[in-house]
Formats: structure tokens, C-alpha cells, sequence
């Protein structure tokens, strides 16, 4: 398992327990966790509606794809920290990270 | 007016399979898409991508499936009004439904049934107060007419392909042409951006780096914009047209005004024939939900098989429907 925080469209801040050997996405789990992540596109980084933030732990994700900087980039809101949650695999490495949320809201 | 027996919204692969399980029961169907080709996502998003769980094809790539499917339908000649939108749905007296689409085609359908997937691809907003005040009126998503921006200041926003062409082309036709993009670099293709970065050189145009749209200004039409760069320096530009181009995001669109029971952006449907809560309106595909819902593309040429059977009743009200097999009857066209 493996802990980090999510901070939601209201500022409010949780840790989130989740495991890490089932292959699982961030925006799976956020889904997963009932926060308002639309996904609809269902994780082929097509919508960009589990848009988050990468406050603290950005060097464990490692590197978006293209597919993905292309949907990044074509947002009107961008931010140096964004990622797609679909893209970011839940492994140890994201231990202590904080995301927050930036997707359109529901 | 155009008559048909099954108005089919959404021509994705679901869509079009849609077409051929009716067709094997003498239903007739008319397709209305938003976008300007049939396919769906899978032909504008991703139609060099393989799908693998498409039974009988161990490996197909995206657009092939829809030439396929295309092929498939062709004995039964369903007819398209493609690049429209389904925005008004008026019940007639007699059950039946009269469709108007964003170009004012209107069909006439005994059964509709909604395949629209993620929902229409619809323009990304900027966050901007006033946005929706100048919507029409200076701010346009879309250049459908180039004509329009004729000797006309225009400023565009956005980094991505079209955003690099539509800079290049309404360079030549435009009084002036502003681009501004949030970063110091583009990632649309290396020879747009390049010519880009050329014609802001030769003062063709002027290119706006690391900067972002914060405000919008005019008296009842579009006047100014104004941007911030990363030194949060804000300037102001005079413009009749600002086009914001940001990408297309799915969205449900007016369908969500229908009357249709809805659940986090999917159509509520009663697995028994996948019939929503109004009577002769049917939700197959990414776009409907229930129990154990799976959204992939086999499952909604289930649903479509199981739904035109349960539809054939409002079209041939006073026949029997028998059940036959295509390799006993065989396909026959109409």
C-alpha cells in the first residue's frame, strides 16, 4: 500500500490509501475515492478531465507522454505541476506525494 | 424534412452497427454527428490506434474498423447530416419525433436512439470573466467562414495545430493577426510553428509568448483583450475577433435538456432493451449506464442488436417480428 494526499476544489486536504501492485491509475483511484473526476474518456488521456496538480513528490511520476502533453497543453489552464491522473501509475514511489485536483468539476 | 424510420445520434462504431441490426428489420436510419466525419472517436481521436477485443479480429486499427463497419451497413443506405449537432427533439401528437440539428436540418423519426459516446466534442473555454458576453459577438471557437475575418484585427490563443494554422492562413486575409501562447514553445507541428515564428519575424504578425488571456473588454461587441506574461506584466490589445483555441472537450451537450434520466453524465437505461425513461428514445453505447456497465465497443453492438428489436414495434406496429439468422436469410438490401 501506499499513502498520499489529495487536496479537493475546495482546499480541503486527505490522505488516500491505495495499492500499489494492481496496475491501478491515479484517476482510478480518485474515482475509486468518489472525488468528482469525470474521466470521460476513461483513462486514453483524450478529455483531460482528471487534470491534477502535482504539489510535492513530481519526481517519482516520471516523464508525461506526448499524447499527454498534448492534451496538457491544449488546456486554457496549464500549470508547470499539471498531470493527468490517468497517466500517473499508483506504485511506491508516489509515498507522501500531494496532488490537487484542477479537472472540470461535475 | 427528412422521413426515416430510426434517427440515429452519434455514427461511432455503436452508431453504425446500430444501422445494420435495423436494417436486417426493414427499419430505415438517418445518422447526425457533430463531427465532421463518421467514426467517432475512433476516427478523429485515435484512428491509427489497434483495439484489440473486437471478436474476430485479433488486432484492428481504429479507422478500419469504421471502413468496415461502413462497408457492412452499405446495403441498407443510411443517410448522414454530419457536422451537425442535435439541439431541439419536439414529440409529434402520434408518438413520433422531429429533430432539429445547429444547421436547421430537420428528420422526422418513429424511433430515436442516442449512440453518442463521450458526448459532442465541444470547444475548451478559457476561464474568463464576461466570456459568455462576447460569445457571438467577437469570440468564436470556430473558424467556419475565414471570410468573415477580412481586414479584421484578430487575436488567437491557443498552441496547438489549429492554433498554428489558423495563425498562418487568417495571416494572409486578416488586417492583423495576434497569436498568443502561454509557453516560449509550440508543440504542433515542427513546420507550422516554424512559419509561425517566420512571419513574426517579417512583422506579418505579432506572436505573443509565456503570456495568458485575463480579460475581455468592449461595449456590447468584443473590443480589447487583455494578457499577462510571466512577469505578471499585463497588456492590452485592441481586436474586433478573438478566437480561443484550446481543444475540443467531450461534453453531453443539449441532450442533457431532453428529459432523459441521467447519471454522471451517461443516460439511464433499462438493460431489458436499453429503452430510456421516454418512450421510443434508446441509449446504446459509451453514452448510456447500468449495473456492471462496461464501456467498450462490443457491448454497444450488443445493446444495438437487443434495441432494435424492442424498436421494431414503434415502426411496424402492426407486424410480428420474427427473430432469423443472416446466414439462413442472408443480408437484404433496401
Amino acid at each position: 500500500m501506499v499513502t498520499f494526499e489529495v487536496e479537493d476544489h475546495d482546499g480541503n486536504r486527505q490522505p488516500i490509501e491505495a495499492p500499489d501492485d494492481m496496475g491501478l491509475s491515479l484517476m482510478e483511484v480518485l474515482k475509486a475515492s468518489e472525488y468528482p473526476v469525470l474521466a470521460t474518456c476513461g483513462g486514453m488521456a483524450l478529455c483531460a478531465t482528471c487534470h491534477v496538480e502535482v504539489l510535492d513528490g513530481k519526481e517519482g511520476l516520471g516523464e508525461a507522454t506526448d499524447v499527454e502533453l498534448d492534451q496538457l497543453e491544449a488546456l486554457p489552464e496549464m500549470f508547470d505541476t499539471s498531470r493527468l491522473a490517468c497517466q500517473i501509475r499508483i506504485s511506491d514511489q508516489l509515498e507522501g506525494a500531494i496532488f490537487k485536483l484542477r479537472g472540470e468539476d461535475q | 424534412m427528412i422521413t426515416t424510420d430510426i434517427c440515429i445520434i452519434g455514427a461511432g462504431p455503436v452508431g453504425l452497427f446500430t444501422v445494420f441490426e435495423a436494417g436486417l428489420l426493414k427499419m430505415r436510419c438517418h445518422l447526425i454527428d457533430a463531427l465532421p466525419q463518421v467514426g467517432g472517436q475512433l476516427s478523429e481521436i485515435y484512428p491509427q490506434k489497434p483495439i484489440y477485443d473486437i471478436p474476430g479480429y485479433p488486432e484492428v486499427k481504429a479507422q478500419e474498423l469504421v471502413d468496415n463497419l461502413m462497408k457492412q451497413i452499405e446495403p441498407f443506405n443510411p443517410t448522414f447530416s454530419l457536422g451537425e449537432r442535435v439541439d431541439f427533439l419536439a414529440k409529434q401528437d402520434d408518438g413520433s419525433f422531429v429533430l432539429t440539428t445547429s444547421d436547421k436540418t430537420k428528420v422526422h423519426a418513429q424511433v430515436i436512439v442516442i449512440a453518442g459516446g463521450l458526448g459532442c466534442f465541444e470547444p475548451r473555454k478559457p476561464v474568463l470573466e464576461n466570456l459568455e458576453n462576447f460569445e457571438g459577438k467577437g469570440i468564436t471557437y470556430m473558424v467556419k467562414d475565414p471570410e468573415q475575418f477580412r481586414d479584421k484585427k484578430v487575436i488567437l490563443a491557443g498552441g496547438g495545430d489549429s492554433a498554428l494554422d489558423w495563425t498562418i492562413y487568417l495571416s494572409q486575409i486578416a488586417e492583423k493577426v495576434t497569436l498568443v501562447h502561454r509557453n516560449e514553445t509550440f508543440r504542433g507541428a515542427p513546420d507550422s510553428a516554424a512559419k509561425v515564428f517566420d512571419l513574426a519575424n517579417n512583422g506579418k504578425i505579432d506572436l505573443i509568448l509565456s503570456s495568458n488571456l485575463t480579460k475581455l473588454s468592449g461595449n456590447g461587441h468584443l473590443q480589447s483583450v487583455s494578457m499577462k506574461n510571466k512577469a505578471k506584466e499585463e497588456s492590452t490589445i485592441e481586436t474586433d475577433y478573438l478566437i480561443p483555441l484550446f481543444g475540443l472537450s467531450p461534453k453531453l451537450g443539449p441532450i442533457a435538456d431532453w428529459g432523459l434520466n441521467i447519471d454522471k453524465n451517461a443516460i439511464e437505461v433499462d438493460t431489458t432493451d436499453y429503452s430510456t425513461n421516454v418512450e421510443r428514445i434508446y441509449a446504446v453505447g459509451d453514452i448510456n449506464t447500468y449495473e456492471n456497465k462496461l464501456k467498450l465497443i462490443l457491448c454497444g453492438f450488443h445493446e444495438s442488436a437487443i434495441m432494435c428489436h424492442s424498436a421494431f414495434k414503434y415502426v411496424y406496429p402492426d407486424q410480428k417480428l420474427s427473430f432469423k439468422y443472416t446466414t439462413v436469410n442472408g443480408v437484404n438490401s433496401f
